[in-house]
């Protein structure tokens, strides 16, 4: 393995990435849709929401990395997915678009009932985006996508056995990762009925996905014989086995009620079965294109190399930071935990805090910087060409907005004195 | 210019609705733009606001930046999905550019999605952490959401700037070859001109719109001292931004000059290569004479401005075969509308600074209030007319000189029936997004959050 077979390895962790936690995410929106009438529907809405709601946009951000490494690293490839296969990819993109109104839309909402609305309206979408992008996965590893702007059928390249197959299993594991994680999280919340109400889920949908995942290797072994011949004995064998074998102790760590060490089990079989995939399938990318083929240039893949290793030093902590303070309860939706009073600053509506700020800055000196520097941009930006005037003038601008906005807000802010509404 | 494209990755295709995927593209940029300038302005309001709670103790301004957190999120969660629309449509529209150049630009997608990842967590934290975390604790949370902003704007203009003014490549049949991803997006001069206006842009957009919300209010008779202060601050950044952008884009304009001749002579309706050329207010481009009909002639405006030489000589449209020119009609409209309308916003935001500075206090006439209402879906218009006036100015070109948007768009099927449903779900998105900012602006914040203020009218 070489340069050439790294951001294809990046693509690979991001997508197990964000079938783990963005997976839950649209999992909760299926459990939203088919939790029922009556307050306990409600109350299983309500939980579905409320454990997604800080973290969903971070877990979605998951795809768009997918995206951009993929179509900067192997460029040609990603041109020929995305025209042949632009019915599913188009169907997912409008399931994300519901899925994210949803969130938003529930912010405004005031009733529960106006949000199990919001809820069920938008939860066809957890359903269809799933299963559309599962279609993607089952078109390139059934041989549908061929190199070329569309040279593959637009519908029964991923209308087929294999594609279908996959789909129905990326929701089914979707429902099961969200099943997981409800639970643990009912646990953290101490509510015991809502923790039994997702550990059947949970069971159950582990159950129906570990059966779609031997129907699905009987179905490539009659429709993609070679994937699955490298699949069951070739390469693909020690991940299988794998995930075998994590997909058995996920339901084990269920049963046995330990739900945050099964999150993690049932993360490790997702990443097999790719992991599977991955080395069944490889060399090859698309029929015909290999990865080293479908690679780009040296230089290219360097970069991406460098801005993930980068982006990931700053990504990671940040993102350990998200979760353990949403974990721990230190953020969380609205919920009126316990609102601390003593952290607030003493004292309420002070005038004289607004005059300290006005004092604290002469206003006179600052109209005059600002002026000074509404000059300077004139002169560097304006009447001068040469590029490092340019970048003067530019900071002479920043320079006049922030003087600008400095003096100016005070007298607003203190306003009520002198003017008197 | 680098030489004209020999072929392409995925080869030629034949697409009868090239019009309709121009359309659909320009349809999800339109709906995003607007919200991109919420997300890299609206946050510095915001914490602004918080800052100034925790400077002053004053609860008021801790009210204001809890209930527009709310309106923040919301308008992020729609700015998502929207952006996330425009990456699907790289590979979904022009598959061709992308399998073509995606080693050259992908680059700066890829960095921008790190730079939306953090802005993502750390509006997670920002958000859920009201009334959770210790209050310092809390503004510093909102920080890196301001940064990422600025970043991501500069990665996603990076590329857009490579795509005006292409370099750090060569293409051999199709295939690049040399390439130098790094120099092509950073080492590129077209790009900081853009990344400036565009900046400025946001917050002139997300100060004129707040500020045009409380306006209404005024008009009203809703009028107390939370909302005084509600409108002062997005005004007072506006008013400042507004004059500063006129700055911007005269700089803008002579880049434009000098890197891509045949846009700004589009824009300005410049048939023939000109000594001394005039600048033409209005009227109509007549493409069969090359004159401005009907057009205010300021003689020699155009050459002082784009060359600081009243005789200095500006490239026509006539410099290129007519099927490399942009449509110059939609070209000089939305250069027009801009410049206008960026006057315009100037102006007031003029006026509003000599009022805070002579009197010492907001305007008070009626019509002020009246023009700000009015000022701010004009700053929308302004914004999207501006990148019509990049974008349309960069056509029949994706990659400037070197490849032809109809060489980059798909070859498959159903381009109309996609931006139907795209066109329909997004009347959807705008239709429910109206109503939950108008249940933001109205209802009090959650019970069980801060008590009312006495202050709120």
């Amino acid at each position: 393995m070489g340069l050439k077979e790294i951001p294809l390895l990046f693509v690979l962790a991001g997508l197990v990435l964000y079938v783990t936690l963005a997976g839950a995410d649209f999992g909760a929106g299926f459990w939203q849709l088919v939790a029922g009438r009556g307050e306990r529907g409600e109350r299983i809405r309500e939980h579905a929401h409320d454990a997604m709601a800080p973290v969903w946009e971070a877990n979605h951000v998951w795809l768009i990395f997918v995206l951009t490494v993929f179509w900067t690293g192997y460029p040609t490839a990603f041109g020929s997915i995305a025209s042949t296969l632009a019915v599913p990819l188009f169907i997912a993109a409008i399931g994300i678009i519901f899925r994210g109104a949803a969130y938003a839309l529930r912010a405004g909402t005031t009733s529960l009932r106006e949000q199990s609305a919001v809820d069920t309206a938008f939860s066809i979408s957890s359903v269809l985006t799933p299963f559309a992008l599962g279609t993607v996965i089952g078109a390139i590893a059934d041989e549908r996508v061929p190199v070329g702007n569309a040279a593959g059928d637009m519908f029964s390249s991923w209308l087929n056995l294999t594609a279908v197959t996959i789909g129905v299993l990326a929701v089914v594991i979707s429902a099961y990762l969200a099943a997981v994680y409800l639970a643990a999280d009912a646990v953290r919340a101490g509510d015991a009925e809502l923790e039994q109400a997702f550990r059947r889920r949970a069971l159950g949908t582990g159950v129906v996905a570990g059966a779609l995942a031997v129907v699905g290797l009987v179905v490539l072994h009659h429709e993609t014989h070679h994937l699955y011949h490298e699949l069951v004995a070739g390469r693909g064998l020690p991940a299988l086995i794998v995930s075998v074998l994590a997909g058995l102790a996920t339901l084990v760590l269920v049963v046995v009620r330990r739900y945050e060490l099964s999150r993690y089990t049932a993360a490790l079989a997702v990443a097999a079965i790719v992991a599977g995939w991955a080395l069944a399938q490889e060399p090859v990318l698309l029929p015909g294109l290999t990865v080293s083929q479908a690679a780009a240039p040296h230089d290219t893949l360097v970069a991406i190399v460098v801005a993930v290793v980068g982006g990931g030093l700053i990504l990671f902590p940040s993102l350990a930071l998200l979760f353990s303070l949403t974990l721990r309860g230190h953020i969380g939706y609205i919920g009126g935990g316990p609102a601390s009073a003593e952290q607030l600053p003493d004292g309420g509506p002070t005038s004289g805090g607004v005059r300290g700020v006005v004092a604290r800055s002469s206003t006179g000196l600052l109209v005059r910087a600002a002026g000074a520097c509404l000059v300077g941009a004139l002169g560097f930006l304006t009447a001068a060409d040469a590029g490092w005037a340019h970048v003067i003038g530019v900071l002479s601008l920043v320079g006049f907005i922030v003087l600008g906005v400095c003096a100016a807000l005070p007298l607003a802010l203190q306003e009520d004195s002198a003017a008197g509404d | 210019m680098i030489a004209a494209l020999i072929g392409t990755a995925l080869g030629p295709v034949q697409q009868h609705y090239l019009d309709e995927a121009r359309q659909m593209q320009a349809l999800s940029f339109a709906v995003h733009i607007p919200l991109v300038c919420f997300g890299v302005a609206f946050p510095a309001m915001v914490l602004l606001a918080e800052w100034l709670h925790l400077r002053t103790g004053d609860d008021l301004y801790r009210t204001l930046a809890r209930r527009w957190t709310r309106i923040m999120v919301a308008l992020f969660a729609i700015g998502v999905i929207t952006g996330t629309i425009l990456s699907f449509e790289m590979g979904l529209l022009w598959p061709n550019f992308t399998a073509t150049f995606g080693d050259v630009f992908g680059l700066g997608f890829a960095i921008e999605g790190f730079s939306f990842f953090l802005e993502a967590i750390f509006i997670g934290i920002y958000v859920y952490g009201w009334e959770r975390m210790p209050p310092r604790w809390h503004l510093l949370s909102g920080l890196p959401i301001v940064f990422t902003g600025f970043s991501g704007s500069m990665m996603v203009i990076a590329v857009n700037g490579w795509m005006n003014h292409p370099s750090g490549f060569k293409l051999v049949n199709g295939k690049t070859t040399d390439v130098h991803p790094w120099a092509a997006l950073f080492g590129n001069r077209f790009f900081w001109h853009e990344l400036v206006h565009m900046y400025i842009a946001a917050f002139i957009v997300a100060g004129f719109v707040v500020a045009a919300a409380y306006a209404v209010g005024r008009l009203r008779g809703n009028w107390g001292r939370y909302e005084r202060i509600a409108l002062a601050i997005p005004l007072t950044i506006a008013a400042l931004a507004a004059p500063a952008q006129l700055l911007v884009g005269d700089w803008a304009a002579r880049t434009v000059a000098t890197d891509q001749p045949t846009k700004l002579a589009a824009m300005e309706g410049l048939q023939k290569t000109t000594k001394g050329a005039s600048e033409h207010v209005l009227g109509w481009y007549d493409a069969k004479t090359g004159d401005i009909k009907w057009g205010i002639e300021i003689p020699y405006l155009l050459s002082l401005l784009s060359t600081h030489d009243p005789n200095g000589r500006v490239q026509g449209l006539d410099a290129v075969p007519a099927a490399d020119r942009p449509p110059v009609n939609v070209e000089r409209f939305a250069f027009q509308t801009m410049v206008g309308i960026g006057t315009l916003l100037a102006l007031i935001g003029v006026l509003t600074l000599l009022v805070r500075w002579r009197r010492r206090r907001l305007p008070q006439s009626v019509w002020f209030y009246r023009a700000l209402v009015v000022a701010g879906p004009l700053s929308l218009v302004c914004l999207i007319a501006g990148w019509v006036t990049t974008e349309v100015g960069r056509q029949p070109w994706v990659v400037y000189g070197v490849m032809r948007t109809a060489d980059a768009v798909t070859g498959a099927g159903g381009v109309p029936v996609g931006y139907a449903v795209l066109a329909l779900v997004y009347v959807g998105v705008a239709v429910a997004l109206a109503w939950i900012l108008r249940r933001l602006a109205r209802s009090p914040l959650a019970p069980h959050a801060d008590p009312q203020p006495t202050t709120q009218v």
